[in-house]
Formats: C-alpha cells, structure tokens, sequence
C-alpha cells in the first residue's frame, strides 16, 4: 500500500521523497517552473487554491520553512492559519490525533506538518479523513521532501540535467532528514554518482544501502563534482561524544575556496540552511560566486506551490 | 472431576511420544496415558479425534500488568487470555508498579492469581529494589514468598559491580538469574535496530553490539560466579552464536526468544507501524534467520510470548514515542507452530521449546503428560485457520504486529491442575 499515492496513481500526500515516481517528481518541478514568474507579477496571486483551508501545524519551531509554506499557500489564494504547537496544547498534554481531529473539524483541507519524531507525518496522514491532505514540512530525521524537491529544482535550473551528474552531500547525514530526502531525489532521477562525504560517527548505519559512495576524505569526497551540497551541524553535535569540537570540524569537512576548487569547475553549492558559517562553511564560498544557496530560497516557494496545487487537484498556473 | 479425552493425537516431548491415544485425568493428575485405566470413569468426555493433545504451554514471560497498570489489561483478562492460548503456566515479570520487590507483593498476587481460573502463575522477583539497579532484594525472603528467579526485566543495570554481587548473592543460594542482555549507554537513544532500515526511515538504533557487549559481561561475570543465568530475548545472530560457544564451553546457561522475532524483521517496520515496536527491536533478516535456525538445533532454549498489553492510546502516537511491546499470549502456539510448518520441523521438537524446555528452566511442575504429572494440558486443532482481530483476541491488549493476519492452528480446550480453565465455543 502507497499512503502518498491515489489508487491511480495521482499525489494523495507528500510525506516522503522514498520511492515517489520520477514522474510525479518531474511533474513537480515542472509545475514549479510554472509557476516562477508568479512572485515576479505586480499581483503575486493566483487563485487555484481560493476558498481552500490550509493549516500549518508545527510540533517543532521552524520559522522559515513555515514562512515558505505560508507564502506559498496565500499565492495561491488559499487561507492559511498557523499553529505552533510546540508552544500550545501539546505541552498540555493534548494527543496529536485530538489536535489533528479538532483542526478536521474546522474544515481543514491540508496539513502542513513538521515533528520531531520520524514519521509523524506517515501517522498522521493514516488518520485523516480521505479529503484531507498532509504535507511532511519534516520529521525528525526521517524526511523533508519538498527541501528534496526544490533542490532537485535548483539543480535542474543549474545544471539542466540529472543524468551526467557527481553530486556530493556533506556532514551530518546520520542527523539530516533533509540529506534522506535528497538521496531518493537524486538517484531517483538518475544521477549516477551521488556521494556522502562525513566523518563515521555522523554517517548512519548502512547509508550505501539507500545507492550512495562513502567518502571520509573531503578532498577524495569533492574531486570532480558538479553539485556541492552542504548539511547544517546543530550545535548541539559539535561537543560531546559525535565531534570533538567545531574547529575540528570545519579544518577537515567544512566548506573552503580551497576544498571547492577540487570540484569541477562551475560546480554550484547548495545549503538548506540556516548556515553556521565558519562551521561548514566558510563566508568566502557562502557568498560566492559559485553559491545558489539565495535562488534555493526563492525555488522553495514555486516548488511548495506546486506540490499544494497538485495535491489540491490543480495543474498548471 | 475426572476427565478422559479420547481419540487424540498425543504429543509429549519429554517422553518422545507422538500416537493417538487416551489420555485419563483424575484429581488432578494424568492417571493414564495411551490407556484408559481399570475402572475408570469420567465426569466429562472429550472427543479429541483430529486434534493434538500436548502438555499445557509454559510461557516465560508475561505481564499480567498487576498491579499498577490495570488500565493496560488486569490480571483477570490476562489469565483468560493466556488459558485460550492453551497456557497453564506463566512467569510474571516484576515490571509492575510497584515493581515486585517485596515478599507481600509477590504474596498479594499469588493469592489473587490463585483464586481465578486461569494458569499457574510463577512471579519472576525484582533483582533489585525499585528495580533501580543499586541495591539487592531480599532474595531469599522473596524466594519463601514463591519468586522463582530474579530479574531487572527491561529495566536498565548499568553497574557491573552490582551485577556481580547480585550473581555472587544468588549462586549462595541457588537461585536463578533472568538477564536480558542489553548494555544501556549503547542502546540509550534507540527504538529499532539500528540497520539499513531504520537509517533510511530516520529512526534512531540500537546497535547489535548493546547486546552482544552486555552478554559477554554477563557470560564473564558466570563463568567467575558459578551463577545460574538464564538469557532471556535474544535477539542478534552474533549474540546466539556467543551463547551457542559459551555453552559448548561447558557454561551451565539457558536462553528464550520471543515468538515476535521468529517471524518478523525489521523490514516489517517500513510503514513506521508502531505495533512493531517492540523490546529487544526487531533485527535484520539475517539475526531473524539465525534464531529460526538456533531454535531449530537447540542453541535456543525455549519460546515465549513476552507478553506485554499497551493500551491503544500509548500506540495511537508516532513510532519513537510509542509504547514498545506486543500482546501475544494467544499467538505463542500459532507462531510455534508457524515456525515448524516453514522449517520442516516435527511437532515433538517444537511442542518442546513452549513445554518441557521452559518448564525446567522455570523449574516447576507440568510440561509433560508422564502418568502421575499434573493435568496441564492443551488440545488444539493444528488445521484451525484464524485471522487475528482485536475480537478474536482475549487479551485486553489489542497491540500485536500480527493484526490482520491468517493464523493457523487454535486452541479448543486448556486444562489447569484437572479443570477445563478454556473451552473454545463451537
């Protein structure tokens, strides 16, 4: 059984980039693409989602994927109301399913969702009635497949194809829904070498399992790539029995003119951000020439678009 | 109450016996065996023609949830549960609350167990006070008061110094030690196995090597003790492997699995199912393999249930936040026998890993039809197809991993001490 799937074959929920079809993949970026020039307009709007509810329910801060979600959703016309769960009836002691059947009944149409606990999404989407959709804004380490989604974009966008590609992700993977995401993403579409680079104790357990090559040598890692693309390590990782300290840590895996210049030549770097400059990497490549990282912001919008307007039923701008 | 079953096939491991036969029981006790005895004549026949007639099931582990989780499941709907899973003898973890770590506990539930129908009940004592892992209990005291071993269930031990006086005290007295091997600091953030699976779904692990590093603690601190230990859910093909040396080594220790983990894997986890979260976690294919294969040479001693009742709120949550354990009283002979169906395994030998096997290393009665045993006897229909539904379960525990799924093979009558504790309805 495919929870995220219509019996046909159609996006019922976005919870995971694992096993999604490279068609609804590309339908989603192509769609995105459609919907770019929106934020250009005088009137950023388009009225496919008017009348629709969608809430943005949030176990865990977040301020800027929230704000991406929400301005997507209103450019597409639809109400949005925010909750921050993390700072309410939770700490109450409330269930999860009793918020998500109170909200139901405010006749809800999507649920944005982000948690702390890895598959909270799937839980939810298992509990919701048929006409209600669930969006995974991310959970703990599991998944954030619309991060996935507009990387791939940025990508495209870049480099025009996935089929030629080196793509190399580095640092805290072990933690990282996002590098989760983006793994599905790549070999999904065909990239033929995506690589983790990292050092063991932030790798999980069997990652080249899911089609990746393991580097724990940076230089060996970034040698002839395309696409760079850099994890954020929380603070919390960088002392303490995973890292010894963060100086340590940028010397041998963070981002550097120097350790850029073994990619190719023209290789784009990528960050989900927030970024710890000066932990993974340095301002120099972060403000660089060869940084996408501000376009990837601007992508998240069109491509949160497209997958609320695909699972709404819409099409195309 | 004298009862003769009649006409079924008798299956007995301890006495290697498998033949169609009577079986005669008066006051009590198996007073025939094949035979019907001179003058004898019953208050109640039973036609067992079709049907396998075994020693009543003795299960190693299950939570009654008395006292202090009655919300969970009572001791009443347990008992039942247990006796429809043809069970007529239980140990009891001491993960109550409170624990049992006192001689009035273990007398209280006793006298309660005592006058409901249902199993033998045996309490497993608390090794240590509140189960705290600091200070010992009072073993002997606890033993008088009828704990047949002492364990920490799944509460944590994290110094070695006091399991090694808790050994030193326990080999004084012979008693036995019930250890699941798991070393805390390496399984402190886990919830599955840490494998493929769980890094792909983002769960955090618990490494092989929490068990496998506790158990060569464990078999250590035996060897230098002479302490009776008994290793119970193992989980991880290198852990089996290390009991299987150990044992070949001459070391005096026993071993169970739970019927959870014959059958499943953590693949079964992919779906983020919460009623596969369970304690030990489920491992990979291969450890799964391992334990059909130890189970199917006698490196694993005995099967058992370990069964633990959530009530459904603490599993209407997500995976990492649920409530580990599953119930599984009235699935232990259906997944034994399970088992045997997929590895070709005769009844005889697997009837013995849920009788005689854990009956000794629980050390009581029943386990056996031998003329004179006690009457414990379970009669079930091996071709009996079921589908397992919270109806179909007794159990106030609707939490299986099983759900949904087809059984074969179901209980039709439990006899306890001479008394037809469960007869299923027709």
């Amino acid at each position: 059984m495919n929870l995220q799937l219509t019996e046909d074959g159609r996006l019922r929920h976005l919870l995971t980039l694992d096993g999604l079809p490279r068609a609804i993949i590309t339908q989603i970026l192509d769609t995105a693409e459609s919907f770019m020039d929106v934020g250009e307009r005088e009137v950023k709007k388009v009225p496919l989602l008017r009348g629709k509810s969608i809430f943005n329910l949030f176990f865990e801060p977040s301020t800027r994927t929230r704000t991406t979600f929400e301005i997507a959703a209103k450019r597409l016309s639809a109400d949005v109301v925010n909750l921050n769960i993390a700072t309410s009836s939770q700490t109450k002691g409330e269930a999860i399913l009793d918020t998500v059947d109170n909200l139901a009944a405010m006749h809800a149409d999507m649920f944005i969702v982000r948690h702390a606990q890895s598959g909270a999404a799937h839980f939810i989407a298992r509990h919701v009635a048929p006409h209600i959709s669930v969006v995974n804004a991310g959970d703990g380490r599991h998944a954030h497949p619309t991060q996935g989604l507009l990387d791939m974009f940025t990508i495209r966008r870049y480099k025009g194809a996935f089929h030629n590609l080196t793509v190399a992700i580095v640092g805290d993977v072990l933690h990282s829904r996002v590098a989760r995401s983006q793994i599905h993403a790549l070999t999904t579409l065909g990239v033929p070498e995506v690589r983790v680079i990292g050092p063991k104790t932030l790798l999980p357990t069997g990652v080249e399992q899911m089609g990746v090559k393991v580097f724990h040598d940076m230089d060996a890692g970034l040698a002839g790539c395309d696409v760079v693309i850099m994890l954020r390590l929380q603070n919390e990782r960088m002392k303490g029995a995973l890292l010894p300290s963060a100086q340590e840590y940028f010397k041998f895996f963070g981002l550097t003119p120097e350790k850029l210049a073994l990619a190719k030549p023209g290789a784009i770097v990528m960050h989900p951000g927030p970024m710890n400059r000066g932990v993974e990497i340095a301002s120099e490549v972060a403000d660089g020439p060869q940084s996408v990282i501000l376009p990837q912001v601007t992508y998240g919008i069109a491509v949160r678009m497209a997958v609320m307007a695909l699972l709404a039923g819409g099409t195309t701008a | 109450m004298k009862i003769h079953i009649r006409n079924g096939r008798i299956i007995d491991p301890l006495n290697a016996r498998d033949q169609i036969g009577d079986l005669c029981i008066a006051a009590g006790k198996i007073v025939g065996n094949g035979h019907v005895p001179a003058d004898f004549h019953a208050n109640r026949t039973i036609d067992a023609s079709g049907f396998i007639v075994c020693p009543g099931l003795v299960d190693l582990s299950v939570r009654l949830r008395e006292p202090g989780y009655e919300y969970r499941a009572t001791l009443e709907s347990e008992m039942l549960a247990a006796a429809a899973g043809g069970i007529t003898s239980l140990a009891c973890p001491p993960d109550t609350d409170p624990p049992l770590d006192e001689p009035g506990l273990v007398e209280m539930l006793k006298f309660r167990a005592k006058n409901l129908p249902g199993p033998r009940v045996y309490p497993i004592g608390a090794l240590t006070q509140k189960l705290e892992g600091r200070a010992l209990t009072e073993m002997a005291e606890l033993t008088e008061a009828g704990c047949r071993a002492f364990t920490q269930a799944d509460a944590p031990l994290t110094d070695t110094l006091v399991l090694l006086r808790a050994m030193e005290y326990a080999a004084t007295f012979g008693f036995s030690l019930w250890l699941r091997p798991q070393d805390v600091a390496l399984a402190r953030e886990g919830v599955a196995h840490d494998g493929a699976v769980a890094s792909r779904l983002g769960i955090p692990g618990i490494p092989a090597l929490a068990e496998t590093v506790a158990l060569a603690t464990i078999l250590q601190l035996a060897r230098e003790t002479g302490a009776r230990v008994h290793l119970a859910r193992l989980s991880t093909r290198e852990g089996i492997a290390m009991v299987r040396a150990a044992k070949a080594q001459g070391l005096a220790v026993s071993c169970d699995v739970a019927a959870t983990h014959v059958h499943l894997s953590e693949n079964d986890l992919v779906g983020f199912d919460a009623h596969m979260h369970l304690v030990p976690p489920l491992r990979g294919q291969r450890d799964r393999d391992a334990i059909r294969e130890a189970l199917r040479d006698g490196s694993i001693d005995a099967l058992c249930s370990d069964h633990t009742p959530v009530d459904e709120d603490a599993k209407q949550v997500p995976f990492g936040e649920s409530e580990p354990g599953a119930s599984g009283v009235e699935l232990l002979l259906p997944l034994t026998l399970k088992w045997a169906r997929e590895m070709g395994v005769p009844l005889l030998q697997a009837l013995d890993l849920v009788t005689w096997k854990p009956a000794q290393i629980l050390g009581v009665p029943g386990g056996h039809l031998s003329v004179g045993a006690c009457a414990d006897v379970c009669i079930f229909d091996e071709a009996a197809e079921w589908v397992v539904t919270p109806q179909a379960l007794a159990s106030q525990g609707d939490n299986t991993p099983f759900l949904g799924h087809p059984m074969q093979g179901r209980v039709r009558y439990t006899v306890i001490d001479g008394h037809i504790d469960f007869e299923a309805p027709h």
